[in-house]
């Protein structure tokens, strides 16, 4: 049973003391399991305890609290060096004073892989990650992205049976960062390793990973898959981190079997689905994602809420509409330019219909 | 044992810097102590140390005397205020002429092309490889009598048909002064043109930008941001200045007795390490205090390390 | 650089003021090829090889022609022992305090400890009190040494070249820690880390990641305790004994009694030898970068 997870995080608790003497729970409480062979990205803000928690997996902070298994192992309390899992460094930490081989066959020479045999696997490593020939460069001789497949190289070539990476693709351009998703997707799918992946940007951690854990504040509030985290987002926090969201903040009013009548106090009410239960008087949030909503093409049986345009920005493939309602309440929505030459379908000032289903919308309480 | 080390950050702290302070409380705590011991004994007929517990060592230093003319058996014998406060201008005037002559040749070195600023700099370092003895007996060969400044300024009063006297340049005050100023010369100008170095220049050219001139921009922005370079330089110099013997004992003769004179020569001619030792402490908290004072006004220079 | 040229007031002073650094220098350096028995006076050069009429009715026989008073210097047996004594002192010096301020520097640089305010506060202090009060304080801690040993053994001990290094080591110290730690300021514990990630153990990791990092500070830590070593002359002065007189300790001896021209031969190969090791130096270091 416990085979069936690369890493388990139980109960872990990581408390720092401040420069001021203070005491800070970087991680506080985290139970999380990682799936044999998955692409398993952390994600958050700075200082949501993500990089701590990889940190703690690879052996560099001991956890205060809490126990960590690599596959069924306690490794909780030993040094990085006795750990099967490698890593590759936000900023690389390419050894500076060693050759491109030294760097990649340090982890090999330190397991007593004989001189002949690190050689070749060196080789195999740099064409796996396409830099062949390279063997004898310093670091410093390098491009950013050249130095960042060494770093994976120098992980890879010691077949962890985790990979944890650091943010790697934080230090590469736009352009390059990329093409090194699509590439590092694939080299997992190749390798069959399990990669845990921390970053703070949510497009990435969405393309790439099988699963994803949001943190925020260091506490994992959502762990799992990239649709399910984009379309049925646990809390605000998540909602809001992961692409766009409209709030509108309201009460319960009352609840037939699955429809949630809310009151959007000087808006309107709303009707949502929710497969959870709520009680009368209940403060509720309803989130919706801009493109779930339409301007002026009201929806029979959906949602109908009247307001005033008060912004209208073209951004070529879409248009989007600044809504705000009687209540406090505001909206952004988001309409796609499909037809050429596609008059705007409303102006600055207009009242307009702002339209979206009872499913599309979460109902969230935190 | 291992584990509990590897586990123990502590300990391994602990470990690492357990030789550093053998050497330090051995040969500086102690030694400072037993110096301190000693100031309140007294000395023996034959010159050696009875431990008792007095200030009269310190009650001399600073001028009250119990060898006094007819009638008084205590009176004011400023002999070692005088050189306590000798001592203390000398450093400060060091320091002041060491600042302006280092500055210009710092300034210079910081503004010129960056490919010639290592050859310069080099310059000024190779002066500073020569012994520390063999500099000072470089400056009594110039300043003697007949030294090679004399010869030259006879060269040239005989090239007029001008009688010449010699000056007499070895065995005074200013001979002292500069001796000094030489030896602690590129202690200053190191610091100053790290301190300029670093001043981005764009600034100057901000400065320009707003209308400031040459000398303007000189005074506002240059002087200001170089002032953490003079402050280091200062540390770098007074302090040895203030504790100096050799340069007073070969260029001062007996005519300038500074504070390290009188240490030294209680611990070797006149034998009274008691006092020696009272003199010594007395130097170290009057550096101590000045440089306190000093530091705490200008801040303490980053550009103390030197390179 | 967008800097204006230097201007001619600046260009003047500064050459004034290295005129001031090398006047003495060369005048020293000068003096060497003196043709006279002491350097109370400039008697001209030397220039013939053979018999020497020096002032007064001397005649000394000078083979070496011009470099006489080097051929002189060459027969001191005391200068060469000086000599030893120096580069021993500064060898065993400069290697020991090396050693042990790079071990103070990682832990203060790099661990947390009871000691750490303490041991920080120890290592100013030599930097910022006069030489003399340090110097004056070891020559009371070892003659009360001595004079308890030798109550105690009935046998006499003197200072000599022991007491001079111990006492070179301790002075060295604060400012290897100074150099290293600054330059552990920079390092990136990652590096260490990547290591251990990679199966390196804490001794490894340090002999194969942090040491060849580090070791441009280290040595130029070495470097500046050999240099102050070298120069050293306070310290000395209170800590040495029979058969432990170093150059400067000669020189000044000979200083205080009588000034022969051997003083200056000296100074210029001493000069010279120091120019030629820092030339080569700098040059094997812009070779490497």
């Amino acid at each position: 049973m416990t085979d069936e997870f690369a890493v388990e995080m139980q109960d872990v608790v990581k408390r720092f003391t401040t420069p001021e003497g203070g005491i800070l729970a970087a991680v506080n409480h985290v139970t999380m399991q990682i799936r044999d062979g998955e692409f398993f990205s952390l994600l958050g803000p700075s200082g949501c305890g993500k990089t701590t928690s990889l940190r703690m997996i690879a052996g560099f902070e001991l956890p205060t609290e809490g126990k960590i298994l690599i596959h069924g192992k306690d490794v909780s309390q030993i040094a990085p060096f006795q750990r099967p899992v490698n890593t590759v460094f936000q900023q690389y930490a390419l050894f500076p004073h060693m050759t491109v081989e030294q760097n990649i066959g340090f982890g090999l020479e330190m397991k007593g892989v004989s001189k002949v045999e690190r050689s070749a696997r060196v080789s195999e490593a740099l064409e796996m990650v396409r830099l062949p020939g390279m063997e004898m460069r310093k670091p410093k001789q390098l491009s950013g992205g050249q130095q960042q497949r060494i770093a994976l190289a120098r992980a890879l070539v010691n077949k962890p049976e985790v990979l944890l990476l650091d943010e790697p693709l934080g230090a590469l351009d736009l352009k390059l960062r990329k093409e090194m998703q699509l590439e590092l997707k694939s080299l997992q799918r190749e390798v069959g390793i399990t990669f845990i992946y921390v970053t703070h940007d949510q497009e990435e951690a969405l393309t790439m990973s099988d699963r994803i854990a949001v943190m925020s504040k260091g506490v994992a509030l959502q762990v799992d898959k990239p649709e399910a985290i984009y379309e049925r987002p646990a809390t605000k926090f998540v909602a809001d981190f992961i692409g766009e969201t409209n709030f509108l903040d309201g009460v319960v009013r009352g609840q037939t079997g699955s429809t949630v009548e809310v009151d959007l106090p000087g808006t309107g009410t709303v009707y949502i689905e929710s497969s959870r239960t709520f009680a009368n008087g209940q403060q509720a949030t309803v989130a919706v994602r801009p493109e779930k909503m339409t301007l002026n093409r009201e929806i029979s049986g959906g949602n109908n809420l009247t307001g005033r345009v008060e912004e209208v920005i073209y951004i070529g493939t879409d248009t989007h509409y600044g809504v705000r309602f009687a209540g406090s309440h505001k909206a952004r929505v988001r309409e796609q330019n499909v037809t050429q030459g596609q008059k705007a379908l409303a102006s600055i000032g207009d009242e307009a219909v702002v339209s979206f289903t009872r499913t599309s919308p979460r109902l969230l309480t935190e | 044992m291992i584990n509990w080390l590897r586990r123990n950050k502590s300990a391994q702290g602990t470990l690492l810097i357990s030789p550093t302070l053998v050497f330090m409380i051995g040969l500086l705590i102690i030694p400072l102590i037993l110096t301190l011991i000693i100031s309140f004994g007294k000395r023996s007929a034959d010159g050696n140390v009875i431990y008792s517990f007095g200030l009269h060592n310190y009650i001399r230093l600073l001028g009250v005397s119990y060898n006094c003319s007819a009638g008084q058996t205590v009176c004011y014998d400023p002999i070692y205020t005088q050189i306590l406060w000798r001592s203390l201008t000398l450093a400060f005037n060091s320091t002041v002429v060491v600042i302006l002559l280092a500055y210009p040749l710092a300034y210079f070195i910081a503004r010129s092309h960056p490919s010639r600023r290592n050859t310069y700099l080099f310059l000024v370092l190779v002066p500073l490889w020569t012994n520390f003895v063999i500099r000072v007996y470089a400056w009594m060969m110039l300043l003697r009598t007949q030294g090679l400044i004399n010869s030259a300024l006879a060269w040239v009063a005989d090239l007029f048909g001008r009688p010449f006297t010699p000056l007499e340049m070895l065995y005074t005050p200013g001979a002292v002064l500069i001796g000094m100023v030489y030896e602690f010369l590129p202690f200053m100008i190191l610091p100053i043109y790290t301190s300029l170095e670093k001043i981005d220049g764009s600034l100057y050219e901000a400065a320009a930008d707003l209308g400031a001139n040459a000398v303007r921009t000189f005074l506002r922005v240059t002087l200001p941001l170089s002032a953490p370079g003079m402050v280091a330089g200062t540390v770098l110099v007074f302090i040895p200045v203030m504790g100096a013997f050799v340069v007073s004992d070969l260029l001062g003769g007996k005519q300038v007795i500074l504070v390290g004179n009188l240490i030294q020569r209680q611990f070797l001619d006149a034998r009274d390490p008691t006092f020696g030792s009272a003199a010594s402490l007395i130097l170290m908290a009057l550096t101590l205090v000045v440089m306190f004072f000093y530091t705490r006004k200008f801040g303490f220079g980053e550009e103390i390390a030197i390179t | 650089m967008t800097q204006k040229p230097n201007s001619l007031f600046v260009r003047i002073s500064a050459l004034l003021v290295y005129v001031f650094l090398y006047a003495p220098i060369i005048g020293l350096m000068l003096f060497s090829f003196n043709a006279s028995r002491t350097n109370i006076f400039f008697g001209g050069f030397i220039t013939q090889f053979g018999p020497l009429q020096m002032e007064g009715s001397t005649v000394v026989q000078s083979p070496c022609g011009p470099f006489h008073w080097f051929c002189e210097l060459n027969k001191n047996a005391e200068v060469k022992q000086a000599a030893e004594n120096t580069l021993t002192i500064a060898f065993v010096a400069s290697i020991s305090a090396t050693i042990i301020g790079t071990f103070a520097a990682i832990a203060l640089q790099r661990y947390n400890f009871r000691l750490k305010a303490f041991s920080q506060l120890a290592l100013y202090i030599p930097i910022v009190i006069p030489e003399i009060v340090m110097g004056i304080g070891i020559l009371v801690l070892f003659s009360q040494i001595f004079t308890i040993l030798s109550g105690l053994t009935g046998a006499r001990f003197s200072m000599g070249l022991p007491t001079v290094i111990v006492s070179h080591i301790a002075f060295c110290i604060p400012f290897v820690t100074l150099v290293v730690q600054a330059r552990l300021q920079g390092f990136d514990k990652s590096y260490e880390e990547a290591a251990m990630d990679l199966g390196a153990n804490e001794l490894t990791t340090f002999w194969r990641v942090t040491f060849p990092m580090i070791l441009p500070g280290v040595l130029s830590g070495a470097l500046l305790a050999f240099t102050l070593s070298l120069d050293d002359f306070v310290i000395t002065f209170f800590t040495t004994g029979p058969g432990s007189t170093t150059l400067p300790i000669y020189v000044y001896g000979l200083l205080r009694r009588i000034i022969t021209p051997q003083v200056n031969a000296l100074s210029t190969i001493w000069i010279l030898i120091v120019f030629t090791a820092v030339l080569l130096l700098q040059w094997t270091e812009n070779r490497k970068a």
